[in-house]
Formats: structure tokens, C-alpha cells, sequence
């Protein structure tokens, strides 16, 4: 694969000062002519409209997994902000490659969220079809997606085709063997990726303090010869602004650009864990204040985008989709046995067969 | 016909299926502008251009990640990690996602990734170059192992690896890469998972594939001056494993040896023995044994002759065999 012999200036590289914010916590939009943003009324009620829905949808399968009907569900709540306005970015012919975290990510690209859920019920390993909507299978083992972003990104521009890979992941991931190989391969071969980092400041339990020594993640890009942009996290509008502007230098041949987007994880890792051992209760005081739906909320008010009517609405909709993930979920059938064998291999071989008959045999013996 | 070498045979497997099939893209370590280590990818970038083979940082997670990316775009990539002690960085994204992801995404998602590695010992290299770990990826379900022992085998045996829809782990017997043939390429392309009998024989089987097949034919030859008329198989295909083949053979002779250079504890011999066990238990007229490496990590290169399996200790395990 070709690639671009020369060494990039440094100073182009560094992220700015401070994170890049275009509305801040009181809502107060602030325009900034590095980041421009272009989007209508419409697509301005339309990134509420799914924050809103993103966040109803997280609030139903905790409830979920404290049924009993979810094994166990990692909330994205106060990240709303840092997934769809940089989801909001993409354009069609893009490739996301998520974490696990990454509902508000999946409901932008229009995949179903019982689908996603399916998996953290257990009803199936992945249960919708990658290429359909160009939202990969979700990744558990950390940061390991970076990669394949990386190599669809290398498949892109091999091809000369104008699709970006994006890759979702935490501050956490950052500091994996894979996150440092996907970053070097994708600048080394100046592939369309966009690495997504959602610094929500813990992994698990352990804080960033203990994950980097470097000033910032978005620092970090300048070790691979990629700029990384660190933006307000919780801010809608500076994240769509700086994804947009990632995909636009990534498309044009530029190479990746490695985000930060500075966040806060309100919940607990996964309904497996307790945070009240790591973490205080005034950080999520301070976090609340920087909610990213309030704020968004009182800029399309003042605007006179929405109203309490709207607010309203809005509302009542992502309740009614939240009651019908709920009513895909509650009690699905899990998965077929005698599929288990169908899809490790193209044609199943010989002692998959003996085993599929094997299965059948037990179930079978169980039913008579 | 002409005299090729396993190396040269696979070269042209390489070729061959760039020139068929464009969306054959070769990458690794130092595999374009030298030609590869063992020179195995020689003379491809020149033929196709960097575009279709390229080299990459020295990461072999980022070689093997990668892959599956570019899989998952629509190329058909075949990437090389250029010792089998350096396929470990690799082993998540190995175990985790190329094995896995077919089955995961129940289908919709192909990974046809052909991971070469040359394994084995045998040319007095220093520590990880020696190593024989395919059992650990045999044990991964998801993964097909492929581990030809001569030149026209892997020609056919990497043509059909590349064209498989499933991800095929490619052991190239690194000892064996100068070993010649006298053949007429291109061969047929057999389809994986069919052993074959290299040697008929009466008196017992022997059961190798890659670098050790052939020391089972010499001590195959050598026996036969001490009247023993000796059965070779070639396995070829670790996964998925051809018992019918195996269960024939035993059937005829009663008695089998695995050999293999990996450690006998928990390799692909004990697999082996326990299937035949399993399915030729009637037909056994002493236990399975197995020879290979002892349970040691692999030793400095000087001393590697004591712990690879050689003609020596083949005899040894038949005459065992034939005593009960």
C-alpha cells in the first residue's frame, strides 16, 4: 500500500488548550469559526429527539436486568452527547466498529435496540447483520475493534472508495496493545479512520490518573503522527463539529484523527458493579450539572426549537420505543441449540455434525 | 517436470491465486521489498504492485487485526507472521475475533484469512523461531489448521486455503522449505481435511503432518531393512481432522505412533490417539503412542537434536508398539 514517505509537522497535531465546547453547560451556544457546524433546525431536533430516546432506551434495560431479563447491560447514560453527535456526523457509506457501550452510536445507524440487547440477554453472541446498517458486531475484549476499523479503513483506501471506519472506545482501551497498533497502522498508511475515544474517566473502577501520563488522550495522537482533537464530551453540538471535521480530513486522504471526547460514564460500568466503592457522590454532582440533554434542551428552547409541548412529546415517543424494546425482550425466546453448530464454519465439518447429532439426541432424551 | 521446493511451490500458490482472484492482498513483515524472511512472497510486490502486497509495522496484532478488517471491507488477505514464536501478540485477535466472528455474527460476517506461519525447528535458530504451537490454535473452534509436508501440497493445500470462506491458520514446515519435488505446478487443488497415505504399509501406521511426515518416511525406509513394513499418513489438515482416513488405517495395521515435533502433552498426538481409540478400539492391537518433543520449552539450537523427534525414537515407539 502506498504511502506518504514524509514526517508531519508537530504543531499541527497538538489539540487545542481547552476542549473544544460550542454549547456549554448552561446551554449558551458559543460559534466557533474553527469548528463550523451545519445543521438545520430539523437535524438540531433530531439529535434531542434521539439523545432523549437513547437515554429512555438505557433507563429500560437496566430495568431489564434487574428483572431478571437482561444478564447484564452497560448503561451509556451521560455520554448521550459524546455517541450521537459524532454518529450524527457519519455519512452512509461509513463503518462503525463499537465497543460495547455504544447504544446511542447503533440507534443513529438505525440498528434495532432489541437487536443489540439480544446479546447482553444472551439470546445470541450478535444478533444483527454488521453489513445491513455499517455498524459492526458490538466488542467486548477492549480496544481490539480499533483495529478492524484500522484494516476496513486500509480496505477503503485500497479500493478508492470515499467510506470512513470509525472506531468507539474509552479512555480505558487507550491503553491496550491493539489502540497503539491501530493508531500506528492507520497513520502509517494513511487510512480513513476516525478512533472515537469516550474519556469517560473510569475503566471499571480504575480512573484515567492510572491509565496515562499523558497530558491529555488526545495527546496522544501526536506519537503517531495523527491530530487529535479533545472536545466537550458532553456537548452535542462540539461533538458533531469535531467529527464532522475528523471525517472530513480523514475522507480527503489525510490519514486518521484520534478524538477525545471528554465525558463522564453516570452509571455504574455494567449493573454488575458498585461504584460507590471507587467513586464520590459529589463527582456526580459536579457531572449532573454538565448533563448533556439539559443543555441541549435549553439552547432549542431558547431558540424556540422545542417547547414544554415538544418536550412532551418528545418524551412520551421514547417511552413508547422503550416499550417496545421491552416487549421484544421480556421473555424472547433465547437462541436454538441446533443452530450452535450452524456458523462456525461455512459448511459445518464432520464432527460438528456428529456433535449437532449428539445435541440432539440429549434433547430429545429430555423430552421423552 | 521440474524440481521445486516447498518454498518455491508456495510462492507460486501466492501468485497464482493474486493472478486469479484481485482481491488477494499479501501483507506482513518485511514480505514485499525482501521477498520475506524465507523469501516465500518473493518477487510478488514487483508482479502485483504495493497496493496488493505491502509491508507492515513490526506488529503482529496490528498484522492479524488488520486482516480482519480488511476482510470484513471484502478482501481476501493472506498475512504472514514470520515466526511461530511471534504468533502470540497475535493470539487475541486470532482466538477472539477471526476464529470467532463467523459464528458471533451467525453467519453474515466471512473471514476468508489465511494467517501463514513457518513452524518448527530444525535450523539452529535462536529461542521463538522454533516453535511448534498449533495445538493451541487446533483447540480454537473457528479456525482451520493446515500443515503441508511437500511442495505439491503446498501449492494445493494454500490455493485452497486462500480461496476457503473460513479462516485457515497455514504452519509451513520452515526445515522443509528447501525440500524438492519433481512437479509439473499448477496441481489440482485438493479440498482441506482429506489425509492421505503417503506410504502403504502392513506392520503398523505412523500418523505426521508438516515437517515430520518426512522423518516418518525415512524411519519408514530404514525399518523395512529390519523387515518392519511400515504404514505413513500424512494428516495435512489439523482442522478439520480426517478420522475416517486415520480409523482406515488402523483398521489395517492395528498399531499407530503419532509424531510430531510439538510437546506430546496435550498436542494434537493425544487428540489423535484418542479418537482412534474412541473409533478403532476393536481393531487396536496396542495402545496408541505418541512421539515428539518432550514436555520442555524449546531448547538453545545446539541441543535441539536431542529434543526433536527423530528416526531413532521412531523406531523405539514402533518396536514398543509391536511388544504387546
Amino acid at each position: 500500500m502506498a504511502i506518504d514517505p514524509t514526517f508531519p509537522d508537530p504543531r499541527s497535531l497538538l489539540p487545542a488548550d481547552r476542549p473544544i465546547q460550542l454549547l456549554d453547560a448552561d446551554g449558551t451556544f458559543t460559534e466557533d469559526p474553527d469548528w463550523p457546524i451545519d445543521l438545520d433546525d430539523a437535524q438540531l431536533a433530531e439529535l434531542y429527539r434521539l439523545m432523549v430516546m437513547a437515554r429512555q432506551i438505557d433507563a429500560q434495560a437496566i430495568t431489564l436486568q434487574r428483572q431478571g431479563q437482561l444478564g447484564v447491560y452497560a448503561s451509556l447514560r451521560g455520554q448521550e452527547a459524546a455517541q450521537i453527535g459524532t454518529a450524527f456526523a457519519l455519512a452512509a457509506q461509513d463503518f462503525v466498529f463499537p465497543s460495547y457501550r455504544e447504544m446511542g452510536v447503533a440507534l443513529v445507524r438505525g440498528v434495532d435496540p432489541a437487536d443489540l440487547l439480544h446479546v447482553f440477554r444472551g439470546t445470541w453472541l450478535g444478533a444483527h447483520d454488521p453489513a445491513k446498517h455499517r455498524f459492526a458486531l458490538i466488542t467486548i475484549s477492549i480496544a481490539t475493534q480499533a483495529l478492524h476499523a484500522a484494516g476496513f479503513a486500509m480496505g477503503a483506501k485500497l479500493d478508492g472508495s470515499d467510506s470512513c471506519a470509525v472506531a468507539y472506545m474509552g479512555d480505558g482501551a487507550t491503553s491496550e496493545g491493539d489502540a497503539h497498533e491501530a493508531f500506528n497502522f492507520a497513520s502509517v498508511f494513511g487510512a480513513p479512520c476516525v478512533f472515537v475515544v469516550q474519556n469517560n474517566q473510569y475503566a471499571i473502577s480504575v480512573p484515567l490518573t492510572r491509565q496515562t501520563k499523558a497530558p491529555t488522550i488526545a495527546h496522544k495522537g501526536i506519537g503517531y503522527g495523527m491530530p487529535g482533537y479533545r472536545c466537550d464530551g458532553n456537548d452535542v453540538l462540539g461533538t458533531y463539529a469535531v467529527m464532522r471535521q475528523a471525517l472530513r480530513h480523514a475522507r480527503e486522504g489525510n490519514g486518521p484523527v484520534l478524538i477525545e471526547a471528554v465525558t463522564y460514564r453516570m452509571e455504574a460500568h455494567t449493573t454488575a458493579d458498585d461504584p460507590t466503592r471507587y467513586r464520590e457522590d459529589t463527582e456526580l454532582e459536579q457531572w449532573r450539572a454538565r448533563d448533556p440533554i439539559t443543555r441541549l434542551e435549553k439552547f432549542l428552547r431558547d431558540r424556540e426549537l422545542v417547547d414544554d409541548e415538544v418536550v412532551e412529546t418528545v418524551a412520551q415517543a421514547a417511552k413508547a420505543e422503550a416499550q417496545s424494546v421491552r416487549a421484544a425482550l421480556y421473555d424472547a425466546p433465547h437462541g436454538d441449540p441446533m443452530e450452535l453448530f450452524s456458523h462456525v464454519y461455512a459448511e459445518p465439518t464432520q464432527q460438528l455434525r456428529d456433535q449437532h447429532e449428539l445435541l440432539q439426541a440429549e434433547l430429545q432424551g429430555q423430552d421423552a | 517436470m521440474g524440481a521445486v521446493t516447498l518454498a518455491g511451490a508456495l510462492n507460486r500458490a501466492l501468485h497464482d491465486a493474486m493472478d486469479a482472484d484481485d482481491r488477494v492482498v499479501i501483507f506482513g513483515e518485511d514480505v514485499a521489498e525482501l521477498g520475506g524472511v524465507f523469501r516465500v512472497t518473493d518477487r510478488l510486490k514487483e508482479r502485483f504492485g504495493e497496493d496488493r502486497c505491502f509491508d507492515t509495522p513490526l506488529a503482529e496484532s496490528g498484522i492479524v487485526g488488520t486482516a480482519i478488517g480488511m476482510a470484513m471491507y471484502g478482501y481476501r488477505p493472506v498475512v504472514e507472521l514470520q515466526f511461530d514464536g511471534f504468533t502470540y501478540p497475535a493470539f487475541e485477535q486470532i482466538t477472539s475475533h477471526l476464529a470467532k466472528m463467523p459464528n458471533r455474527s451467525r453467519g453474515t460476517v466471512q473471514l476468508p484469512v489465511v494467517v501463514r506461519i513457518p513452524f518448527g525447528g530444525g535450523i539452529g535458530a535462536v529461542e521463538h523461531h522454533s516453535e511448534s504451537p498449533e495445538a493451541l490454535y487446533a483447540h480454537t473452534a473457528g479456525l482451520k489448521i493446515v500443515a503441508p509436508s511437500t511442495p505439491s501440497d503446498a501449492y494445493a493445500l494454500l490455493r485452497a486455503s486462500i480461496s476457503s470462506p473460513d479462516p485457515v491458520l497455514f504452519f509451513e514446515p520452515k526445515r522443509r522449505y528447501w525440500t524438492k519435488e519433481d512437479v509439473e505446478l499448477p496441481v489440482t487443488t485438493e479440498p482441506l481435511g482429506e489425509a492421505v497415505v503417503r506410504r502403504e504399509g502392513t506392520t503398523a501406521t505412523l500418523i505426521s503432518y508438516g515437517p515430520t511426515v518426512a522423518t516418518c518416511l525415512e524411519a519408514a525406509d530404514a525399518a523395512a531393512e529390519e523387515g518392519w513394513d511400515l504404514q505413513v499418513i500424512d494428516v495435512r489438515c489439523l482442522v478439520p481432522l480426517d478420522i475416517a482416513t486415520l480409523v482406515d488405517a488402523v483398521e489395517g495395521t492395528g498399531r499407530a505412533i503419532v509424531v510430531h515435533e510439538a510437546s506430546v502433552f496435550g498436542g494434537m498426538g493425544a487428540e489423535i490417539a484418542a479418537e482412534l481409540l474412541e473409533r478403532a478400539f476393536y481393531s487396536l492391537e496396542a495402545p496408541v503412542l505418541r512421539v515428539g518433543g518432550f514436555d520442555i520449552p524449546y531448547p538453545a539450537s545446539q541441543l535441539e537434536h536431542y529434543h526433536l523427534p527423530d528416526i531413532d525414537r521412531i523406531l523405539d515407539a514402533v518396536e514398543r508398539s509391536l511388544a504387546f
